[in-house]
């Protein structure tokens, strides 16, 4: 042996160049270990829910975004524990929107940077070349369609082509579902599944909570045929007795076969970067600047003054609305429908407010504050023209969507608590940690600031596949937990977050 | 607006643009065929590296010894939880040495020393796991060092001189402007570059001969802090913020102990201790001269070493002269702080090498160096307040340097 050696380090001393080290236990040699299923069985594993589900990243859905799906993420991390194919819709390219609609689906955002440091996320500049009506054939794993709801899933028909220019259904779906008539829930029935994860409810209070709380909470329904029921319109909340009956016979469906799963729960809105990004107080002023825009609200001042001792509103509501700005950063002046409409009184007494600590200013509100206002651009968005309802999420706004989203998850936990073979995963909870202090999983941290954070996709909604990889350790974990699986979990420094232009 | 709303943390954090453990212990060919000892070793020109103070003990009176090195560094990662799995190419690297002595007179001699104590080149594949902290680093220095030896006895004499520092550093690693971000074009890199950096310290020594056959040996070399000022910065696939960077690295005092011993006409064994005060080099700090790009800390936190050299020689006939050699180098870097530029653990150094006596004057000197690392597991945590993991792995090294040289005499 040592003879051996002797030579090997003569020869490379002659011809030295191969003489590289080895190591005891290579790496090619090192077979993949095998992981256990435990009770569960990852043969045909089928995830079902919304844009979350499908990889929607940076406002758009685009090929690496799928593939950084949580869903995508765990189904590889099935792999070593007898999990099949998992077969997913992919959009052709990273550029994601489909060509010749891209005022409704453009294309991914990215990140720019400018020479002097600033950072604004822009639309890739490169020409969306997803056909609208091209379809995917063969079967299907992941079963995300961006945009749908809870009752969405349940809806023949959602994926007609036919339906799309009249928005009767969703271009997602209509790439993939097997035929016109078909629903989500029935086709990822269909397709058999062993094991699901199911993620839904998001949309049902989002589409509400991102247009600033423009439509309503949609009233109890009056009959237990929930397909008797008109689906909410595009930006109520859904009742959350609708949600619940909808959401039962969901499960009912995808369990009728005996498959196991997991339900991932709805989280607060108020939790992501589009509500939290853009500062209540977001208008810095000189004094000069601070004074002029007092005298303008002079006679709107004085006015509430009259309305007090007339007695339309209380000397709180008074002060609550009392416009004052001072020299440094300013809270912004809102239209709040809430508030008492004394207009009766002097057709210049708006409903406005300057906005508060409780309010939440959505994210598209950081590139319209401070701009001049399109009807009179004498006046400044935000300052002297009052923000309109869809920019800012009002505390009575807030508490609907927060009492809506509890139903939900109540429903959601009933159901997993009266059946063992599916779990609950508590996104609630994981996304209030992520937006105070963060998570840290195996070994990266992830938060929800925007743009840094790690956790959120420059859209403030949507994870970036650094975020989708804590939320798969999640789901390993109950998983393993629950079925007594040990499936491996992955590493989040390993997965991207943004991209930059 | 736009401004408020990305009153973001711009995390541009550079790591190390030197290497860990860059001293390339490689300063003549006679002293590394017998494990690089020679602070007593009173036999060439080579001495006015390895102890200046035995000049004036030479028995010529014009001595030359010049030389070059290949050394052939091979690095190894492979993480098998991860299942990555990387290889260095290196490029050669050829320190050299030129050495010169003249005695003026038998009390005083004068010389010079030229030679490259620190210069390493890592170079890891493009985008490999380890990219942001390293993809590629090039590190070149040159120590010019005049020397004067003065005897003040037999058995007594003291040397030393200033050393003029000059060099260089080109440093390639992936950056994201935030954790985990990545341009669409593809990785976004920084590149560093620093030349013509400029530095002094100095030498002294000692060298004691109590009896014929004993030599005890003394040297001290200054540390050296390489201050670089406004080196250049380019970016690849990311914004060009323009800026220059200024850094300053430490090159450790060393002190060196040894002895010789002349057992038997033909045979020499020697010893010598050596010891960094790498101590001095706590963290690396990039200053970027656009307010811009916040300074990159990278903590280093080294640990003074010592490396244990033997070395035997033997004088077969007129002609050849045969050495061998063994050395154990402690690596200053401390665990939790192994960054992937330069991988150094403990190793043990096998040197051999020859002279071949062309004639009285001119003779050749070949070396050889076998420089064996053990397989470690180790990580890098460039910052422990940050988002991300430590990076792990593990890492086999070695090096091979063969080496040729010349000594001239008159």
């Amino acid at each position: 042996m040592k003879n051996n050696k002797f030579i090997y380090i003569a020869l490379c001393s002659i011809g030295f160049i191969a003489c590289e080290p080895e190591f005891d236990q290579p790496l090619e040699g090192t077979p993949i270990a095998v992981q256990s299923a435990g009770e569960a069985d990852f043969s045909n594993y089928v995830s079902i829910g919304n844009s979350l589900t499908a990889g929607f990243a940076d406002g758009a859905l685009y090929r690496s975004g799928q593939e950084n799906s949580f869903a995508n993420i765990l189904a590889n991390q099935m792999k070593t524990a007898g999990g099949g194919n998992f077969n997913t819709p992919f959009m052709t390219d990273d550029i994601g929107g489909f060509a010749g609609f891209e005022d409704n689906f453009g294309t991914r955002l990215v990140l720019q940077i400018g020479a002097d440091g600033s950072r604004t996320p822009v639309r890739l500049s490169e020409t969306a070349s997803n056909d609208i009506t091209a379809t995917v054939e063969g079967s299907i794993n992941n079963f995300g369609v961006p945009g749908a709801k809870s009752f969405h899933l349940a809806f023949e028909g959602y994926g007609n082509p036919a339906g799309i220019a009249t928005g009767m259904s969703n271009p997602y779906f209509a790439r993939f579902a097997q035929n016109p008539n078909s629903s989500v829930i029935g086709d990822a029935i269909a397709s058999a599944p062993t094991f699901f994860t199911m993620w839904i409810g998001n949309n049902d209070v989002l589409s509400y909570a991102t247009s600033g709380g423009s439509g309503i909470l949609q009233p109890t329904p009056t009959t237990t045929d929930f397909s008797m029921i008109p689906p909410p319109g595009g930006d109520d909340i859904s009742n959350p007795a609708y949600f619940g009956g909808v959401y039962s016979q969901l499960i009912a469906g995808l369990t009728s076969t005996g498959a196991k799963g997991v339900l991932v729960n709805v989280p607060d809105v108020s939790t992501i970067p589009f509500f939290t990004t853009v500062p209540f107080n977001a208008i810095p002023l000189d004094q000069a600047t601070a004074d002029a825009a007092n005298a303008g609200f002079a006679p709107y001042n004085g006015g509430l003054q009259l309305a007090f001792r007339g007695g339309a509103i209380s000397a709180k509501e008074a002060a609550r609305r009392t416009i004052n700005f001072t020299a440094g950063q300013n809270a912004v002046v809102i239209l709040d429908e809430n508030l008492t409409d004394i207009t009766a009184i002097n057709a210049g007494l708006l409903n406005i407010r300057q906005a508060t600590d409780d309010d939440l200013l959505v994210l598209p509100a950081s590139a319209f504050l401070g701009t001049p206002n399109a009807a009179n651009n004498a006046l400044i968005n935000g300052v002297s023209a009052p923000l309109a309802d869809k920019w800012v999420l009002t505390p009575e706004e807030q508490k609907l969507l927060s009492d809506a989203t509890n139903a939900y998850n109540q429903t959601i936990k009933g159901l997993t608590d009266d059946n063992p073979n599916i779990v609950l995963l508590n996104a609630n909870k994981l996304l209030k940690q992520l937006a105070n202090g963060g998570l840290i999983s195996e070994g990266t941290k992830v938060t929800s600031t925007f743009g840094t954070g790690g956790a959120f996709s420059l859209d403030g909604i949507h994870l970036t596949p650094r975020g989708n990889a804590v939320i798969t350790n999640e789901l390993i974990k109950v998983i393993n937990k629950s079925f007594n699986a040990t499936l491996q979990p992955v590493d989040p420094n390993r997965f991207k977050t943004i991209s930059l232009k | 607006m736009k401004k408020l709303l990305f009153v973001l943390t711009s995390c541009l954090t550079v790591s190390s643009i030197f290497a860990g453990g860059y001293r390339v212990s490689i300063q003549g060919q006679r002293a590394l065929a017998m494990g690089h000892t020679g602070v007593a070793i009173v036999n060439s020109a080579e001495l006015a590296f390895f102890n200046p103070a035995g000049l004036v003990y030479l028995e010529n009176k014009l001595n030359i010894s010049a030389g070059v090195t290949g050394v052939i560094s091979n690095v190894k990662y492979q993480n098998l939880d991860t299942r990555d799995a990387f290889a260095t190419d290196n490029p050669i690297s050829t320190p050299i040495n030129l050495y010169a002595t003249y005695k003026i007179t038998d009390y005083f001699s004068a010389g010079i020393a030229i030679y490259n104590p620190y210069g390493s080149s890592v170079e890891w594949p493009d985008n490999w796991t380890g990219a942001g902290l390293v993809n590629s680093i090039k590190l070149q220095a040159i120590f010019v060092n005049p020397v004067i030896s003065l005897k003040v006895n037999d058995a007594l004499s003291v040397g030393g001189g200033p050393i003029f520092v000059s060099g260089g550093v080109n440093f390639n690693r992936n950056i994201a402007a935030t954790p985990g971000a990545e341009s669409i074009d593809g990785p976004s890199q920084i590149e560093v570059d620093a030349s013509g950096v400029t530095a002094w310290g100095w030498k002294a020594s000692v060298l004691f001969r109590p009896t014929d056959k004993l030599n005890i040996g003394v040297s001290y070399q200054s540390r050296i802090d390489i201050d670089a000022k406004d080196g250049d910065v380019a970016f690849t696939n990311a914004p060009q913020i323009p800026t220059k960077f200024d850094a300053s690295l430490p090159l450790p005092a060393e002190i060196t102990l040894g002895l010789s011993y002349k057992a038997t006409d033909k045979l020499l064994v020697a010893f010598d201790f050596n010891r960094a005060y790498w101590n001095a080099y706590d963290s690396l700090i990039l200053d970027f001269t656009n307010p811009v790009l916040p300074s990159s800390i990278n903590a280093r936190n080294y640990e003074d070493s010592n490396t244990y050299r033997f070395g035997a020689q033997y004088d077969i006939n007129d002609k050849f002269t045969a050495r061998v050699g063994y050395y154990y180098d402690e690596s200053p870097v401390a665990s939790g702080f192994f960054a992937p530029e330069t991988p150094r653990n403990d190793s043990n150094g096998y040197t051999t090498g020859f002279t071949y006596n062309v004639n009285d004057k001119l003779a050749i000197d070949a070396s050889f160096l076998y420089l064996y690392f053990s397989e470690i597991n180790e990580s890098y945590d460039s910052n422990p307040n940050d988002n991300t993991p430590p990076f792990k792995g593990t890492y086999k090294s070695n090096v091979f340097a063969p080496g040729l040289g010349i000594t001239y005499k008159l």
